[in-house]
């Protein structure tokens, strides 16, 4: 089996375009080819269509009927632990550390670059050390 | 006999009335013309401008005293200043400090400024009487003599610019130094490297 996550009802999709950007959702029906019906109770993300171009397909899945309400998809989020289980996530973090890294000021530009200097020295003269053991 | 003076008297009223007409029309002509000649071109004469007094230039928000900013323009462009007052003439008075980047006392225009985040705490600071006279270049003597001449030949700085200088870089830099990597910081030249957005940056 090479494909793990499929476009199916409970899906639990990350919205990866326009004002919604970065929120889960859950995929409670398929529209067409083009579209599918989302909700996010819990994200804040509306009960709407979304183009699938602005989706993104993650490992989670939660048990719902095709059409369920907001108030099911709730619930089944919730016991289901989306949300948990998504901020235990690489992807998440990564994220986050991107989001984190656009908020940041000059001076803070400048800190990470001095820190960023010293560790690489730090592996620099660690690898000469060994190297020069070697041989 | 009375018609007759009558008559004569008539007739030399209206002699009088002609002459003065005459004299009158004689004299609306020029006699003999002023100029022989005119200029084809008017004389350039200065407009006339409505002088309405001049707002102060409003500060921009970010930027209050010890804002540090990034110089854009000039040959100090991509250093890293301090902020110290906005002068009468709106232009920003900033130094590096000179100690430290080399940015002596300087006017800026806000425009050629991006303001960062960073601010240094100059409340403490005697920021010395310097306005836009200060910056004004004593031009009465061009020859300068050879004691005002350094040895290569470029002149010598009054003392009064050296002086004021010192006397703000003393206080400013112990402060930038209470701040960990701040004097590094304010040492280095801003750049863009690739994939670096200065619309999308945060300063």
């Amino acid at each position: 089996m090479v494909f793990r996550r499929f476009v199916e009802i409970g899906r639990v999709v990350l919205v990866n375009y326009g004002k919604d950007r970065g929120k889960l959702g859950v995929i409670v029906d398929v529209v067409d080819h083009n579209r599918a019906l989302v909700d996010g109770p819990l994200t804040g993300l509306a009960r709407q269509t979304i183009n699938w171009k602005s989706l993104t397909l993650t490992p989670f899945k939660v048990k719902i009927q095709h059409s369920s309400r907001t108030g099911v998809v709730r619930k089944a989020w919730e016991e289901a632990k989306i949300t948990e289980q998504w901020q235990n996530t690489a992807w998440y973090k990564k994220l986050c550390a991107r989001r984190n890294k656009q908020k940041l000021g000059d001076f803070d530009r400048f800190k990470v670059m001095i820190a960023k200097k010293r560790k690489s020295a730090m592996i620099h003269s660690q690898w000469k050390r060994l190297k020069s053991q070697q041989q | 006999m009375v018609s007759k003076s009558r008559d004569v008297r008539r007739r030399l009223k209206e002699k009088a009335a002609r002459k003065e007409a005459q004299l009158k029309t004689m004299s609306d002509k020029p006699s003999k013309p002023k100029m022989k000649w005119y200029p084809t071109e008017d004389k350039p004469r200065k407009l006339f401008l409505r002088k309405k007094p001049q707002k102060r230039t409003k500060l921009r928000a970010s930027i209050t005293p010890g804002t540090v900013l990034i110089l854009l323009s000039g040959r100090f462009r991509g250093r890293r200043v301090i902020f110290l007052k906005q002068l009468a003439s709106g232009l920003l008075l900033v130094t590096g400090p000179f100690e430290l980047n080399g940015v002596p006392l300087r006017r800026v225009n806000q425009r050629y400024v991006i303001a960062t985040s960073t601010k240094v705490d100059i409340q403490s600071v005697e920021i010395p009487p310097v306005d836009d006279s200060w910056f004004k270049k004593n031009k009465k003597n061009k020859k300068r003599s050879k004691e005002e001449l350094t040895d290569t030949g470029k002149s010598k700085l009054p003392e009064t610019f050296v002086n004021t200088q010192r006397s703000i870089d003393s206080q400013l830099v112990p402060l930038v130094k209470q701040v960990p990597f701040l004097k590094s910081y304010l040492c280095s030249r801003f750049c863009l490297s690739y994939g670096q957005f200065p619309h999308e940056m945060r300063f």
